[in-house]
């Protein structure tokens, strides 16, 4: 056991891990933000609420159905993710011509309603998501103890976070759906469904939330309020980093999960406010955000 | 100068003409009556929510702003009101005082940050740093935490008329209202308001015609803000209590709400908003939860076929202004 600036290193190192969990969750979400808005010109606020979904549907498959953590893993996100195509056709593709705060609006009803609900049926109160067998434990690192499941969580947020980067960047999908993105008319025009891809495209955005939802439940618990508070936090997230880069929101995600897990080591009190005073200090320097574009 | 009257169009009656005046005094006639119908107590609360609407309102509807952490400024002035008329026992005017310039300051300082941005961001800004200061009231030790502050004694207004007294209380909030709401009417109409709704129409524009927008909107911003303070300060001597609630992100929506079910960009729907949203929080809250469900259901009904609002609806209904 060695301290680093008077802090024991076992504490350091468990509070950077946090830090790194909490910021795979915000590189997802602020990666489906992202990819929504460059779509859809709306910010989604019921984003937070579709996290939620997707760890209370991994809690309902375990307990009514019996599909455990693995298979939920797949399956919340398709649920959640086919949910967000339905509120797509029926709610926000009335609102593509008008003002972007009408979007804002829509969702933030949406969350209030899907929120409001889920109280109702679920209390308040936490419930409880047990470890999947195969990730009990962990192991040794020598400076440092790992659960198993924290390091998963963390690999396969990468792996969810620069596949999506893949994705977008270097297939030919993602080549229609940039396109799509600067101009949908000429898109259309060459004979892309550009309607279809817009609503897969908040399907996915609303699975990527449900995945990150699944993901949390067992660290976490499950409750209908866990949604509300981080989707604040992610919007700070992206306006740190801008909403104009995949890679940026990736990496500004993780970047504030860590700064957040040091803050908690050595100046616990700021630890919940930090990521927004980050947040004002890149508007005073940098207004356009870390990877954004002076619109 | 004479008017030149085109005998060809038809001019709009003297009623048509007047018809924020008009509505103007039939609000304040009903606030006259309201009180021997209903509870006082609520009709108070009312027009604090109703004058935090109207400067949440200045904003979105004359700016084109969309600040989604006005209660900030709501909640922090009803704390630092709350505190300065309990801790160090002012009258409930100079507390008022106290709460009101505690926003103005907030208001500054968080306009200056979110004007930087536009759009979409400056709502996600505006809500961020409005959490972050959630955060800072449920740890500072002045707040009180969860419980707030509580048993915040009214006091004696101008050392003379105890507020204790329903009536004298109902009067003095009236006048707040009333005072604030001819001040965003005044501001409205004047050289300034003409100003802002040149940015909200088309800012480029404004810009190009050599008018500095950001001073104008942080003008803008520091003045609603201001109001919001007033409301929350009123608000707080009225219940004698200051909370967390009133800090936090749903008040922040609650406030949205209001103003989007009276009608964006009216002078008037603001404050019919206030009352029918509360309205209905009092008689639904046996629903619990659903409460916030039904919220949520106005909110998208008003978004998707009822974006004009109450009172935007007559307006345009009945070709007139309110």
């Amino acid at each position: 056991m060695f301290t680093i600036f008077g802090v024991p290193s076992a504490a350091l190192f468990g509070q950077l891990l946090i830090g790194l969990i909490n910021g795979s969750f915000y590189a997802l979400l602020s990666l489906g933000l992202a990819v929504i808005f460059g779509m859809l010109n709306i910010i989604n606020f019921a984003h937070g609420a579709q996290y939620m979904l997707g760890a209370l549907t991994a809690y309902l498959l375990l307990q009514v159905v019996g599909i455990g953590y693995w298979p939920a893993l797949i399956v919340a996100p398709i649920i959640v993710g086919v949910f967000g195509m339905f509120i797509e056709r029926f709610f926000l593709q009335w609102l593509y011509k008008l003002d972007h705060l009408y979007g804002l609006l829509l969702t933030f009803g949406l969350a209030l309603i899907i929120e409001g609900i889920c109280r109702h049926y679920f209390g308040t109160a936490g419930l409880p998501y047990g470890l999947p067998d195969s990730l009990q434990g962990g192991r040794n690192l020598g400076f440092m103890f790992l659960p198993n499941y924290r390091a998963w969580v963390i690999v396969a947020s990468l792996t969810v976070c620069l596949s999506t980067w893949f994705l977008i960047e270097r297939t030919r999908i993602g080549a229609y759906l940039r396109a799509a993105t600067e101009n949908p008319t000429l898109v259309r025009a060459f004979g892309i469904n550009v309607p279809r891809m817009i609503t897969l495209t908040y399907g996915f955005g609303a699975a990527l939330a449900a995945f990150a939802g699944v993901m949390a439940a067992p660290i976490y618990n499950v409750s209908p309020n866990m949604g509300s508070e981080l989707i604040i936090v992610v919007f700070a997230v992206v306006v740190i980093g801008g909403m104009g880069s995949i890679l940026g929101a990736i990496v500004t995600g993780f970047a504030l999960g860590v700064v957040e897990g040091l803050t908690k080591v050595f100046f616990p009190e700021a630890s919940a406010t930090v990521i927004f005073v980050i947040m004002a200090i890149v508007l005073l320097v940098r207004p356009a955000g870390l990877f954004g574009r002076r619109t | 100068m004479e008017r030149v009257v085109d005998p060809l169009v038809r001019q709009p009656s003297v009623w048509r003409q007047q018809s924020e005046t008009i509505g103007f005094i039939v609000m304040v006639v009903a606030l006259f009556i309201a009180p021997f119908v209903t509870y006082p107590l609520f009709l108070m609360q009312a027009m604090c929510f109703a004058l935090f609407a109207c400067a949440f309102n200045l904003l979105i509807g004359y700016v084109g702003l969309l600040s989604f952490g006005h209660a900030l400024y709501f909640g922090w002035a009803s704390y630092l009101a709350a505190y300065a008329a309990k801790a160090w026992g002012l009258p409930p005017e100079l507390a008022i005082l106290v709460g009101t310039l505690t926003a103005t300051v907030l208001g500054a300082i968080a306009g200056s940050l979110a004007i930087r941005r536009q759009g979409i961001y400056f709502a996600m800004i505006t809500l961020a740093l409005a959490q972050m200061m959630y955060f800072v009231a449920l740890r500072a030790k002045f707040t009180g935490g969860e419980d707030g502050i509580q048993a915040v004694p009214r006091g004696h207004l101008f050392g003379l008329i105890n507020l204790r007294n329903e009536w004298s209380m109902y009067f003095f909030v009236l006048a707040i209202f009333l005072a604030g709401f001819l001040l965003i009417y005044r501001v409205i109409h004047s050289p300034f308001g003409e100003v802002l709704k040149a940015i909200r129409e088309n800012e480029t524009r404004a810009i190009s015609l050599g008018y500095k927008t950001e001073r104008y909107k942080l003008l803008a911003f520091v003045l609603s803000a201001t109001l919001a303070g007033l409301a929350g300060s009123t608000k707080a001597i009225l219940l004698g209590i200051a909370s967390l609630t009133d800090v936090n992100w749903p008040m922040s929506g609650e406030v949205v709400l209001m103003s989007l079910v009276g009608g964006l960009g009216t002078m008037f729907g603001p404050v019919v908003g206030a009352f029918v949203i509360l309205m209905l929080e009092y008689k639904l809250a046996f629903l619990g939860e659903w409460v916030l469900v039904i919220q949520g259901v106005i909110f998208v009904a008003c978004v998707l076929l009822f974006r004009r609002g109450i009172i935007g609806e007559i307006a345009s209904r009945l070709h007139i202004k309110l």
